[in-house]
């Protein structure tokens, strides 16, 4: 597995998109903190960024990348190659690839402003965040055979994760205002890797403070070591289970 | 013409028996306060003393020469005076003892009038000072701190006064207290230029206290910043409620209060600059909201303000509502997100401004929707709004939003 | 040496492979001929492990291929389309090949220097020619030594001269005792390296003997003519069933 990693990060390492995601990374996080001298609210900029680029570009660049690589897949597999062992060596090279991309692109701005420290869990929640999306993404491209009915389940994925799901969610919010809902809605965002990285971020943060009772709900649990674990262990499964699918899909599939 | 028949009173033990006593150990200040006959006055030199309680009957003038200290060991008031007349100044006055049946100050005031305290330090007592039923009583110059931070009900308030009239409390620097300032009851009195800081509850906390007036002080960092209620014609001109911070802190709170004035303060940074609960015919203009979560923060049950000529910048929320602002007023604000266009050049936009969004509306009503803050469903809201602004209820407007910020030299760090 | 015994392939509603049964023997070329469609890149997919057979079996050795990989030590293939990740460099693809097997010390690179890639092991492949990418991928087939060598359209993308190095090595090779299995549209080629025809239609094996039985038994050397010919008398055959 790492001989195969080795060869893709290295191809991948050199790609055009790579290049070009961490230099818009990094402008964008120049900017920010040239724009605005307080840190923490450059903080909450970048996570937007986290909350809305990271997720996008992953899934479309590691859904591209599947198709792209396809011919090649079926060369290696024609070699003494387990199939599990080929799709994990390219799920880590892709969520590699997106993931450094982002850490540099971020992170050495970041250490130029002597922001690091504040940064830090953000970039933890968004390398994160890559895994979960490439994830999605191979899901998506092992679901079809087809590279432009890939990239549009991906984004349906997306647009899911980062629309349609809060949309829901503010329906059964305002749909049971009248009963404390706090523990269920805790649930809920726990079901959407984008809300559960946004929250538990932002409760981090003094901002916190702004969102009241429930952010006082949130912050009590998500400050706690259970609500460190619970978080951690929910991005593993995030990332895992659908890594796990697309993994026994691909084991028979017909390439 | 109790003041006069005090004057006159002072002037004949002046006339008659006026005394300077020196003191310089234990023993004999508390005799010299003991056996203190009106008009006296009492010198204490440099030095550490323990005198228990000193309780002091007649008008006199109690000086330390060179900050001495009066040590309370935990155990006692300090200095009680229980007649008017009566002046402290110069002391360094510390641990007095904690009680949670009696109000243990280092200085206490019990229906005195025509007090001055000043120029005093102390540290780490239970109540710093503490007038009941005294009027006319003059504060200033007094440095009141608590380093020890022990949980709140074991520290009482840096300055407590309960009904009293006409007192004057300037230039008082108070941190670590429950309160920094406490009113209850407190009427024709005039707070200037004192500096509250991180106290444990409020910098300024008062009630049923009308006709303040509220000048030049700076309350910063304090557990639950400043909160003011059930009072009428308040003046609060001047102040900084800076960095109050926290899931349940104001900048200020008002609750309650009616005809009032609120101009010129600056608030920075707090989690909610203004919050308004029960308030009716309050004028604030010419304020400064800068970095706050919420600048202002208006229950429905708030009538007849009047927000005018005031900048907000940078405020994660400008204006939250529960309510429709049909009842109150908002005119001749700078919105910094305002994105207006002035044709006429009279440097007042042309369309009105809406500063309650869409999202603190849902969210006013309902709380529990805060858990989408920052999410990329609020953020599309947010532009749908800018882009088709009748989503908003009309009532919540600034009919003429300025196009250009009120420049103000006030400089707050 | 490869048996496949009633493979039976099914994508939805459509018979990719209906019943093969084929057994395919060292030192032997098998050309594999057939219109589109008609299960061509199903069988050989079949065989590397890519496609999943519905039901039947295939062995190699002896020995059933379903849910194994090793037995893939044993097969050389180059693809139809050869498309490698473009920043890669030829030399660092033939070395990513060689640690994957690094139990294989003895490899075969004739090819590479009769193809003169060595003088260009450092150019990126999204730099090189279609050609220059089937030369590639004809050099890592043989690499290997495998005694079994599955060759896709291989002249497809080669000018004459690759071809012709390509045509001899086979032969050569063929003749050491490897098992050659062979699709291409350009049955002229088919003609020189082949010495059985396998002929599909609709996912079934339709005629299967030597070269030498079609040429006779059709009467025509050109293997283009013979196939047409077997084809239309086949079909002249059921007619003559089919009318009473």
């Amino acid at each position: 597995m790492t001989t195969i990693v080795r060869y893709i990060l290295a191809d991948l390492l050199r790609t055009r998109f790579a290049l070009a995601y961490t230099v818009f990374l990094a402008i964008v996080t120049m900017a920010l903190f040239q724009l605005d001298n307080d840190p923490s609210r450059v903080t909450l900029s970048i996570l937007n960024i986290v909350l809305m680029v990271v997720p996008l570009f992953s899934i479309v660049f590691a859904t591209i990348h599947y198709y792209n690589s396809y011919e090649f897949m079926t060369l290696l597999l024609s070699q003494p190659v387990k199939r599990s062992t080929l799709l994990l060596s390219e799920w880590a090279s892709v969520a590699g690839t997106m993931a450094g991309s982002l850490v540099a692109g971020v992170g050495i701005p970041s250490l130029i402003y002597g922001a690091l420290t504040q940064v830090l869990p953000l970039l933890l929640a968004g390398v994160a965040m890559t895994c979960c999306f490439v994830s999605l993404a191979f899901l998506a491209s092992v679901m079809t055979q087809d590279k432009a009915r890939a990239i549009g389940i991906s984004l349906l994925f997306w647009i899911y994760f980062s629309m349609i799901y809060d949309g829901l969610l503010l329906l059964v919010v305002y749909s049971f205002s009248d009963y404390p809902i706090e523990k269920i809605t805790l649930a809920l965002i726990a079901l959407n890797p984008i809300d559960l990285v946004r929250i538990s971020i932002l409760m981090e943060m003094d901002v916190s403070a702004l969102m009241g009772y429930t952010g006082a709900f949130y912050r009590s649990f998500f400050g706690g070591t259970t609500g460190m674990l619970f978080c951690i262990v929910m991005m593993m499964i995030w990332i895992l289970f659908p890594l796990w699918i697309s993994r026994r899909i691909f084991m028979n599939k017909d390439l | 013409m109790k003041a006069l028949l005090l004057i006159l009173l002072v002037c004949l033990a002046c006339v008659t028996q006026a005394r300077r006593i020196t003191v310089k150990e234990d023993v004999s200040l508390k005799n010299a306060v003991q056996n203190a006959i009106a008009g006296d006055t009492i010198m204490v030199s440099a030095g550490r003393y323990k005198p228990g309680n000193l309780i002091i009957r007649v008008p006199l003038v109690l000086t330390g020469v060179n900050q001495p200290v009066l040590d309370g060991e935990g155990r006692f008031e300090v200095i009680t005076v229980q007649t008017p007349g009566v002046t402290i100044r110069g002391f360094r006055i510390v641990h007095t003892g904690v009680s949670s049946i009696e109000d243990f100050a280092a200085i206490k005031v019990i229906a005195g009038h025509h007090v001055t305290i000043d120029n005093n330090i102390i540290e780490e007592a239970f109540f710093g000072i503490h007038l009941s039923n005294t009027d006319s009583a003059r504060i200033s110059n007094n440095i009141i701190s608590h380093t020890e931070q022990p949980e709140e009900s074991r520290v009482g308030n840096g300055i407590h006064l309960w009904k009293c009239q006409g007192a004057v409390i300037t230039r008082n620097q108070i941190t670590g207290h429950r309160d920094g300032i406490y009113f209850e009851f407190v009427t024709g009195s005039r707070v200037e230029s004192n500096f509250s800081h991180h106290n444990l509850r409020y910098g300024l906390h008062f009630m049923f206290s009308h006709q303040d007036t509220y000048l030049n002080n700076r309350f910063e960092s304090n557990g639950a910043g400043v909160a003011v209620m059930y009072t009428h014609h308040v003046t609060m001109i001047g102040n900084s409620f800076i960095r109050n911070w926290g899931p349940s802190a104001y900048g200020l709170l008002l609750k309650e209060i009616r005809d009032s004035e609120v101009s010129q303060n600056i608030f920075e940074s707090n989690t909610m600059a203004i919050y308004m609960e029960g308030s009716s015919r309050i004028t604030l203009s010419g304020n400064e909201f800068r970095t706050n979560g919420y600048a202002v923060r208006l229950q429905a049950s708030c009538d007849d303000n009047h927000f005018a000529r005031n900048n907000f910048k940078g405020n994660t929320f400008d204006l939250a509502t529960n309510g429709s602002l049909v009842m109150n007023k908002l005119d001749h604000n700078y919105w910094d997100r305002y994105e207006g266009y002035d044709l006429n050049h009279d440097g007042i936009g042309d369309i009105a401004y809406h500063p309650a969004n869409l999202f603190t509306l849902i969210s006013e009503r309902i709380p529990a929707a805060m858990v989408l803050w920052r999410s990329f469903t609020v953020y599309l809201m947010d532009r749908a709004e800018k882009a088709i602004p009748s989503l908003i209820p009309a009532g919540l407007q600034d009919t003429a939003p300025m196009m250009k910020s009120y420049d103000r030299l006030a400089s707050t760090r | 040496m490869i048996v496949l015994h009633q493979l039976v392939k099914q994508y939805g509603n459509v018979r990719a492979l209906n019943q093969v049964n084929l057994d395919l023997k060292a030192s032997h070329s098998y050309a594999l001929v057939g219109p589109n469609g008609s299960g061509k890149t199903t069988l050989i997919k079949s065989i590397l492990g890519l496609v999943v057979p519905t039901s039947g079996t295939i062995l190699i050795n002896g020995s059933s291929i379903a849910g194994q990989h090793n037995y893939r030590r044993q097969i050389g293939y180059m693809p139809q389309i050869s498309r490698y990740p473009d920043n890669l460099r030829i030399g660092q693809l033939f070395e990513m090949i060689r640690n994957l097997r690094s139990e294989y010390r003895d490899v075969d690179e004739e090819l590479i220097q009769s193809f003169g890639l060595t003088q260009i092991m450092d150019k990126r492949m999204s730099t090189l020619s279609g050609g220059t990418r089937q030369k590639v991928g004809a050099a890592l087939a043989f690499l290997f030594k495998p005694q079994v060598l599955i060759l896709d359209e291989p002249t497809a993308g080669l000018d004459p001269i690759a071809t012709d190095i390509l045509k001899e090595k086979v032969t050569r090779e063929k003749n050491a005792g490897k098992l050659f299995l062979i699709t291409s549209h350009i049955l002229s080629d088919l003609e020189e390296l082949a010495t059985d025809i396998i002929y599909m239609q609709e996912g079934a094996v339709y005629h299967q003997s030597s070269l030498h039985e079609l040429q006779t038994e059709t009467g025509q050397s050109r293997l283009g003519q013979a196939i047409s010919m077997l084809i239309r008398t086949r079909e002249q055959k059921i007619k003559e069933l089919l009318t009473p």
